[in-house]
């Protein structure tokens, strides 16, 4: 059946009609799509953030402390070993007392001093050894409140709860109301979540041990994976010969970037530290596993941006008597460099964001020591939001989301950097 | 019209003057073979010096192949294997005892699409007098740079931004730079694969006037889809069908009064 040119016409016009609600729904679709994971973005984010703010505050509690030379150098001997060791907490309770002289109770007293962390002896003892002339003075001193009572004042301890099961029962909360109608507390900002390793008490803990942690370990990650992964993605793609064994090679290397990364930190728990006895624990050691984990991908990049080099560019080199490595090193190597580094930067801050091998040699271990070279054990940064997640303590959530906010915000360098090279350094041709 | 079927492989034997006094290059029995096919078929052919010889044929019929045969450019295309000899000056390029490096300095090319390297225009020229040690001095490899760059009709064009990339060019301006970077390397011999194919006619004319001057100094090899470039350019033109040499011989003979039927087809556009 032939259709005259109105027919046609016709049938067209019936079907675009068609086509166009088509084409509009296929639209509509993929703008929901859109939608849908910006929405889980903004949720994840705000989520983390709004939890993270109360963790880059800190409470502190001010207290007069009289350096009583009774309590701290009873022998009057000015020596300084004395005042190394005395005891400090005494002064905190004696200062405390005096503000609540009707606490006379022993579990009372416990309480009493328990508001303020442990922190504080050692504040005091840093404090009169800089000063020695303040023995027998007093001095107001802001101290930082204990965990417990930085939660209740930032209003996440649930008081309907009863007095016994909320773990701040209700004596406590009567004397920081009493510390706070006699304006004695305050809130700060929390410059000590950056500069100090993790603690057992949440007030404490800071999250600088981790990022360096972190950071020692990418180190080593970078300058083992960098340069072998480039290197084989540079044989493979330029002098290796095509046969058997290049294949079985090339799909090997595609295989191991998809083998779960767990398996590489079984590997390394048996070959470092089982077999060549590495420190356990250690950045060494992590950044090891990290490199294995990272060199396939490092590869995989640096062959794709090895063969985005145009080829009429080495013919051209070739055509003009360069040998094959001179070839590759003046001409092809600098073009595919941009995107070796944009690969590099990626497989990195996978690396950065992974903790699952790190369990498995050790490096999810609770240390509170700054790590300060690649043999000391360490923790990275994924590992410290797993612990802290893990830790009963309310103030920890808020520390685990603030240490999960470094985190994304060193991602989010890295991925900055990438994508600068990318754009800064590729070459038109 | 009935003319016979020119997808027919022919093994007659090449017809016309395959033999030159004086050759640079002499070709004998040459094979290629990329993989399982066999590219092209022994193939007898003298080069003589300071002259221009055009490779004409339809597409796939081995031109290109022979001319990458002369600097061995196939050696990097892998499962591509060649028999026969190829003597340059009397000397055997295949042999073990021929350096490939050194033979490309000898033998340069020019590729069909311009390909400078994405680096200045002087870098560009100076790469090769570098990678070989021809320059001792910075004023020595300036002078190179200026002298090639002479010769290839760009120096006017180009003097004052030496130092401006290669690619922003024009792409005459590009394949003249690449013939300037292939003759500051001072070869003997020029081998052209199809360089104005990418060329605007005026572009195309200049690089063509390009070709006719350097002849006094360089023998030059030269493919091309386009008769009139080659009647135009050429001194002598084979003519190469499906992997056979058919016919060489002087141009204007090829053009004027042709041996074989095949070669009479194609060059009246009968096919091809």
């Amino acid at each position: 059946m032939i259709n005259t040119p109105d027919q046609t016409a016709q049938k067209v016009a019936a079907s675009l009609k068609k086509r166009y609600a088509k084409e509009q729904r296929f639209k509509l679709y993929g703008l929901l799509a859109v939608a849908f994971g910006l929405g889980f973005v903004v949720f994840l984010f705000s989520t983390i953030i709004g939890n993270s703010l109360s963790a880059f505050h800190q409470s502190e509690i001010n207290l007069s402390v009289t350096y009583s030379a009774e309590l701290l150098d009873p022998d009057n001997t000015h020596d300084r070993a004395v005042l190394e060791d005395a005891d400090y907490r005494a002064l905190v309770k004696q200062s405390l007392q005096a503000l609540f002289p009707e606490v006379t109770e022993r579990a009372s007293v416990r309480k009493l001093v328990g508001l303020v962390s442990e922190r504080a002896e050692s504040q005091l003892r840093e404090r009169l050894l800089a000063h020695p002339e303040l023995l027998g003075h007093s001095e107001r001193v802001w101290f930082m409140a204990d965990g417990r009572v930085d939660s209740y004042l930032k209003g996440d301890i649930d008081l309907s709860l009863p007095s016994d099961e909320r773990g701040f029962d209700d004596e406590e909360v009567g004397f920081v109301k009493s510390l706070q109608q006699k304006h004695l507390t305050r809130r700060v900002f929390n410059a000590n979540f950056f500069t100090t390793g993790d603690s057992r008490q949440p007030e404490e803990a800071g999250v600088l041990g981790a990022v360096r942690g972190s950071l020692l370990t990418l180190l080593v990650t970078l300058v083992l994976a960098f340069p072998m992964g480039v290197g084989a993605a540079v044989y493979l793609e330029e002098f290796a010969p095509r046969n058997r064994l290049t294949d079985l090679i090339e799909v090997n290397i595609n295989n191991l970037a998809a083998v779960p990364s767990i398996v590489f930190g079984l590997l390394g728990l048996a070959v470092f530290i089982q077999m060549f006895g590495l420190p356990r624990s250690s950045p060494l050691v992590g950044g090891l596993v990290l490199s294995l984990m990272t060199l396939p991908t490092i590869i995989i990049a640096s062959r794709a941006a090895l063969k985005a080099v145009p080829p009429s560019i080495r013919q051209a080199a070739l055509g003009i008597g360069a040998s094959p490595v001179q070839t590759v090193t003046h001409h092809v190597l600098p073009l595919a460099l941009p995107g070796m580094l944009t690969g590099a930067i990626i497989g990195m801050s996978r690396a950065l964001g992974e903790s699952a091998p790190l369990l498995m040699i050790g490096m999810v271990a609770f240390v509170a020591d700054m790590p300060q070279q690649l043999s000391s054990p360490a923790t990275v940064l994924p590992v410290q939001v797993y612990l802290w997640a893990s830790s009963p303590e309310h103030a920890f959530v808020a520390k685990t989301s603030a240490a999960i906010l470094v985190l994304l915000g060193f991602l989010l360098v890295m991925n900055l950097a990438a994508v600068i090279f990318r754009n800064r350094f590729e070459s038109r041709w | 019209m009935t003319s016979e079927n020119p997808n027919t492989p022919v093994t007659a034997p090449t017809v016309g003057e395959v033999h030159v006094p004086n050759p640079i290059i002499q070709a004998t029995d040459v094979n290629v073979y990329y993989g399982q096919k066999h590219a092209i078929h022994h193939v007898n052919l003298d080069i003589g010096s300071n002259s221009v010889i055009a490779l004409i044929g339809p597409s796939g019929c081995g031109k290109s192949t022979f001319l990458r045969c002369i600097n061995r450019m196939n050696d990097t295309i892998p499962g591509a294997h060649m028999t026969g000899t190829i003597l340059l000056e009397g000397n055997d390029i295949y042999s073990k005892s021929t350096d490939v490096v050194q033979l490309r300095a000898r033998v340069g090319m020019v590729f069909q699409k311009p390909n400078p390297f994405p680096k200045s225009i002087y870098e560009n020229v100076a790469y090769g007098p570098r990678i070989h040690g021809l320059a001792s001095s910075r004023p020595d490899l300036d002078e190179i740079v200026h002298r090639s760059l002479q010769k290839a009709g760009l120096w006017e064009e180009v003097k004052d931004r030496l130092d401006q990339p290669g690619t922003g060019l024009s792409g005459g301006q590009q394949q003249r730079l690449c013939i300037a970077r292939a003759i500051a390397v001072d070869p003997e011999v020029i081998l052209m694969d199809e360089p104005c194919s990418a060329l605007d006619p005026i572009a195309t004319a200049r690089v063509e006037d390009l070709i006719d001057e350097l002849r006094d100094n360089y023998t030059i090899v030269i493919v091309t889809h386009s008769m009139q470039q080659a009647a135009r350019v050429s001194q002598r033109t084979a003519y190469f069908h499906l992997g056979d040499l058919i016919e060489v011989g002087p141009t204007n003979k090829i053009f004027t009064n042709p041996l074989h039927k095949l070669t009479e087809d194609y060059i009246s556009g009968r096919f091809g």
